[in-house]
């Protein structure tokens, strides 16, 4: 079982990703392959014109990373109560074309961190909605990590179990979800023939 | 005075013309009713029972990009749920009318459901043959059956009703 972990925030020190390589742990404990995808701020701005065979190199490194997982795993921090921009350009490129797009019935999940008390809420509400939207199977179940600035040690670890254990609850969702989808992938051959 | 057929399918087996047949549905979005088909569908009637499914890839609306929507996680599921079905568990007939007992699945959920509707006797058809015809609806709800996308209006209020009616015309001809 292969995952791609995607974090939404680009920052060096950034909370998000802290969470995203806690999360790998996790999922690697449970015998999943996990890996960070490093390179959004390499993804130009969607520009039809240039959406063609001959896409932008960045976007088709993406592109197959995506088609290549198992399942993705998401981290997003909320920016004016949304979506980084850069993950939601990130997502636009990844949804075309829509038909076929990487992300079309994949197993997906959102967590979020912010620095503020309601951790990245309506941020994973809306990245649910788009994932949805472009046709992804997004798995239930929301961790909220609010407060970031007390919630992480200096290796950037969760200090708290119970955050952890909503966190491994999702992953657990996750991975049962892809596992089903890999069962049924008969059917999904039989519906798109 | 009605009468309850006893008898109230035609005793054999039918099978559907796709040709001459339409499964769709309607449901409420905004402020109209939106209507949509499925183009590759089957139903038979033998033994005086009605089964039918319809495949939801073939989905058939105005939009390529809703047609591709409707078959993702958010509606149907074509990948883990390629195909509804009903069964029909007890059919009533009075004169042209038809009331159908059955049980409908949608993305992996069974309801039970009430179809009613108009059937016509058989006839000899042009090529030879026999048929008979049924034009069937019932109302679905598409949340019952995890159907549950929805799309807020500015004042608050969903955008897509709950409530689906599905319909089904069909032509059946005998079968040898």
């Amino acid at each position: 079982m292969r995952v791609l972990g995607i974090s939404g925030s680009l920052r060096r020190d950034s909370y998000n990703t802290s969470l995203l390589r806690h999360a790998g742990d996790l999922f690697e404990a449970e015998g999943a392959e996990f890996e960070i995808y490093h390179g959004l701020r390499d993804i130009p701005p969607y520009d039809e014109d240039y959406d063609t065979e001959d896409a932008p190199e960045a976007v088709s490194r993406i592109r197959a990373a995506v088609r290549d997982a198992d399942a993705v795993f998401f981290v997003t921090p909320e920016y004016n109560s949304s979506i980084p921009g850069a993950l939601k350009n990130t997502l636009d490129w990844l949804s075309r074309p829509f038909a076929t797009n990487p992300l079309r019935y994949k197993p997906v999940a959102v967590i979020g961190v912010s620095s503020g008390m309601f951790g990245a809420v309506w941020a994973q509400a809306d990245l649910r909605k788009v994932l949805g939207a472009i046709g992804a199977r997004v798995t239930e179940g929301e961790v909220a990590v609010g407060n970031a600035g007390e919630r992480f040690d200096e290796n950037g670890r969760l200090t708290e179990p119970n955050l952890e254990q909503e966190v491994h609850e999702v992953i657990a969702a996750l991975l049962a979800e892809a596992q089903s989808a890999q069962t049924s992938q008969p059917a999904a051959n039989a519906a798109t023939s | 005075m009605s009468t309850v057929d006893t008898q109230v399918l035609p005793t054999g087996t039918w099978q559907v013309d796709k040709v001459h047949s339409s499964i769709g549905f309607a449901v409420d979005y905004m402020a109209g009713t939106f209507h949509g088909t499925f183009s590759d569908f089957d139903a038979i009637v033998a033994d005086g029972v009605l089964n039918g499914s319809a495949k939801v890839a073939s989905v058939q609306v105005k939009d390529e990009n809703l047609a591709t929507h409707l078959q993702s996680p958010d509606f149907f599921d074509a990948q883990a749920h390629p195909e509804l079905t009903f069964t029909s568990n007890a059919i009533n007939r009075d004169c042209d009318h038809v009331t159908i007992d059955g049980e409908i699945t949608i993305k992996g959920h069974t309801e039970t459901a009430e179809i009613t509707g108009e059937i016509s006797d058989p006839i000899a058809d042009p090529y030879g043959g026999e048929r008979f015809g049924l034009t069937l609806q019932t109302v679905v709800d598409r949340d019952k059956f995890g159907v549950s996308w929805n799309n807020p209006l500015p004042s608050g209020e969903p955008a897509l009703s709950n409530e689906v009616t599905i319909t089904a015309e069909l032509q059946l001809s005998k079968q040898a």
